[in-house]
């Protein structure tokens, strides 16, 4: 199913998480998942949020663009942009199959951050179509919990999202 | 110079040239009452606060600035969701000051605490909780100006009680510093001429304009383009008065209620030119089945709009004035280059429309008094010379409908919320900003019931509006949706004639009340109303319960199954079903 990922630059101010999955959510926008973090610029957060095919990605934007602290956004093309999550994934891994899970864990390129009698936590890096399938692999060994934090994106090649020109308005 | 907080905001609304607050005082919001005392601004204590917000909504409505309200925290900004709710639909600039517990007790559900951004968050354009009291001014002309411009809407600034009586120097912003708003004004002029272009080789054009037009002061230019262009013209419930009724390209008002030749010829339009509309449900019914036939050119001020409900074959973002204007420009060079563009037929056809299927009503002699009479004799007695307000429910379509509205801002209502309870006190705010204006509510009886305590405020602050109270006894509207869609089983709907006893709670709260049932003294009635001075004068217009507002287009149907209502015969129904022309 296709999704759409968009990065917003938001004001970093109270709030302005509130403003945001509240509007997706009175206008119906299914949120697949939304990561947060700061900036260089600490007056500045970066969101990326993953919509549903559902939603109308031009109506997310634009309704997005009206929130006076969204300082601008961009939709990644499918393709055009790296993007990436974070797991981590508890499983159930008795001595006798734990070496099928490391080596599972090793062709994903993860890394197995704890280890206990009978389970495992591993960190994985990737893609959210390769969390997902690691995540298919693991469940037979069974998964005692897991945490994803969500997409996080930058788009291809050399451009940035930048911040808009800081251009003040003189008040009537 | 050191001032409070509290001083600070008071000054700052006199910079911003404030010259009337409808507010009501209390715990978080006393530090701001005392400076007020002393400011050049007029405060209007209201009796409720949802009172102030609808008040400072018509005052909005009637000036194009911005109004202003200032309550309490926590039940006083509950008050007050309502009207911002309302000024968020019907894109009304709105400034609300609320205050709020001291910022060390936020959070700690303390007393009168409410989450008042949080709540507002919806329903504002933007907000914000003040936590620094050197941020006032800032915050104030961030919201006047946030208010006022793009699509315009209700902001609301929070602010503590310890911010309001912290001390701070004064300082005023010289500029709005926002780099996440930036509304488009400018039309992009590719675009205009495609439109113009469109326009004049459209042989069925209806220029379909809302309430935008009215907020970008576009009458004039709207008017120039459609003569111009010799398109109808329909106006939505949210543009009434942005063309001259009395123009012979107006169509009227559209819609569920609207009339015959404005739905039809949206129907059978081969272009819509829709300028500061939304194509909301009530003016499109089933979305699918609206204007089958049309292109659509969509120029709002708000992106977001456009595409919204319609994909148009030409979208303009801008200011629907300046739009206007270009497209007026674009228009003549569309005709120098390619001939003059051809509507002959077409208006003909509305024309026709318009004659043979009218607003329609039977008062008989010496029966029950129809509610469209009083508000067609109001027209006719004014000359039109009157701000018309109204709630919501079939008095608002009856003012809708028989009031001839010829200038901008003469009609008030509560559109898209569809607020019972709106009309007194926003007629309360209109009559405030145009005080030589005759300003009239045509309220209905359950929608007078809400709000009528602000009839206090108007008669001790000298506020002589004029109510009239369509009163049929009931909820009118809901009764006329289960007389059509419930089989006549009437529920909870009846409020009765005799309590309250209009006229008594009229002259109670210091107004003169006066009371009308029959046909033949509606006249001398309304005559008597618009006489009284320096109080307001409250109608109890006792009229016929079972009327209904025709024509109806039921809720989710599509326009064409337009319900011409009791007063034509079949075969005038069958006539306007197949969009009969004669004589083509």
């Amino acid at each position: 199913m296709s999704r759409h990922t968009i990065s917003v630059l938001v004001a970093n101010k109270p709030g302005v998480l509130a403003r945001i999955s509240g509007m997706f959510s009175r206008r119906g926008f299914n949120i697949d998942s939304l990561a947060v973090g700061r900036t260089d610029d600490p007056e500045v957060s970066r969101m990326t949020i993953v919509v549903d095919q559902a939603a109308s990605p031009e109506q997310v934007v634009k309704q997005l663009n009206k929130l006076i602290h969204v300082l601008k956004i961009v939709e990644h093309e499918p393709g055009s942009a790296v993007e990436r999550e974070l797991l981590l994934v508890k499983v159930r891994a008795e001595p006798a199959i734990r070496f099928q899970v490391i080596e599972l864990a090793d062709v994903y390129e993860a890394k197995i951050v704890d280890v206990t009698q009978d389970t495992l936590t591993i960190q994985a890096t990737g893609s959210p179509p390769k969390i997902s399938s690691l995540l298919e692999l693991l469940a037979p060994y069974g998964i005692k919990e897991l945490a994803r934090t969500g997409c996080i994106a930058l788009g291809r090649g050399n451009r940035a999202i930048s911040e808009r020109q800081v251009r003040a308005v003189r008040p009537a | 110079m050191k001032v409070t907080g509290a001083q600070a905001l008071i000054k700052s609304l006199e910079r911003e040239g404030v010259e009337v607050v409808f507010g009501l005082p209390g715990g978080a919001i006393l530090p701001a009452y005392d400076p007020i005392r002393d400011s050049s601004i007029r405060h209007i204590l209201v009796r409720h606060e949802q009172g102030a917000g609808h008040a400072a909504e018509g005052y909005a409505w009637a000036t194009g600035r911005v109004g202003v309200c200032m309550v309490t925290s926590g039940p006083g900004a509950t008050n007050l969701v309502t009207a911002l709710c309302d000024a968020h639909m019907d894109s009304v600039p709105l400034v609300a000051i609320t205050g709020q517990v001291p910022s060390a007790a936020i959070g700690t559900d303390a007393f009168q605490e409410a989450d008042t951004t949080g709540i507002t968050m919806p329903v504002t354009k933007h907000n914000e909780l003040v936590l620094d009291p050197a941020r006032i001014p800032a915050a104030i002309a961030e919201a006047f100006h946030i208010a006022r411009t793009g699509r315009p809407g209700p902001v609301l600034v929070d602010v503590p009680k310890d911010v309001l009586q912290a001390s701070t120097e004064w300082s005023w912003p010289d500029a709005v510093d926002l780099p996440g708003y930036r509304p488009t004004v400018r039309p992009n002029a590719k675009r205009v001429r495609e439109a113009a272009a469109l326009l004049r080789a459209a042989r069925r054009p209806v220029l379909y304009v809302g309430g935008g037009v009215i907020k970008a002061d576009a009458a004039g230019p709207l008017r120039e383009l459609a003569e111009l262009a010799q398109a109808p013209v329909t106006t939505t419930l949210m543009a009434r008065g942005a063309f001259p009724d009395d123009h012979p390209l107006a169509l009227g008002m559209p819609g569920m209620h609207g009339g015959y030749a404005a739905v039809a010829a949206l129907q059978e339009a081969d272009l819509l030119v829709a300028l500061g509309a939304r194509f909301d449900d009530r003016v499109t019914g089933k979305l699918d089945a609206f204007a089958p036939k049309a292109r659509i050119v969509h120029a709002d001020i708000d992106p977001a709009e456009i595409g919204k409900n319609r994909v148009p074959d030409v979208p303009i973002v801008g200011d629907v004035r300046q739009i206007a204007q270009a497209l007026v420009a674009a228009y003549r060079e569309a005709v120098a280059t390619d001939g003059p563009g051809d509507t002959a037929g077409w208006l003909r056809a509305t024309a026709q429309w318009k004659q043979r299927f009218p607003f329609r009503y039977q008062q008989q002699p010496g029966g029950p008094l129809k509610p469209q009479l009083v508000v067609e004799r109001l027209s006719h007695l004014t000359g039109g010379d009157a701000v018309v307000v109204a709630g919501v429910g079939q008095h608002q379509m009856y003012a809708a409908q028989f009031f001839r509205f010829n200038r901008p801002r003469s009609w008030i209502n509560s559109g898209g919320l569809g607020t019972m309870g709106f009309a007194v006190p926003a007629a309360m705010g209109a009559k405030v900003a145009r005080p030589e204006e005759l300003v009239v509510a045509i309220d209905g009886d359950g929608c007078f019931q809400m709000t009528a305590q602000e009839l206090a405020t108007c008669t001790v602050e000298r506020i002589p509006i004029k109510v009239f109270i369509l009163n049929n006894a009931h909820l009118g509207m809901v009764r006329q949706w289960q007389e059509l869609f419930y089989d006549e089983r009437y529920s909870e709907v009846e409020l009765g004639w005799n309590v309250p006893d209009y006229v008594k709670l009229a002259e109670a709260y210091g107004c003169v009340g006066l009371r009308c049932d029959r046909a033949e003294d509606v006249d001398a009635t309304i005559g008597k109303a618009l006489a009284v001075e320096s109080v307001p004068a409250v109608v109890d217009f006792r009229v016929d319960s079972h009327e209904g507002v025709f024509p109806m287009i039921p809720a989710g149907r599509a326009n064409d199954e337009i319900i011409l209502g009791p007063d034509f015969s079949p075969e005038e129904q069958a006539a306007a079903t197949r969009r009969e022309v004669k004589g083509q």
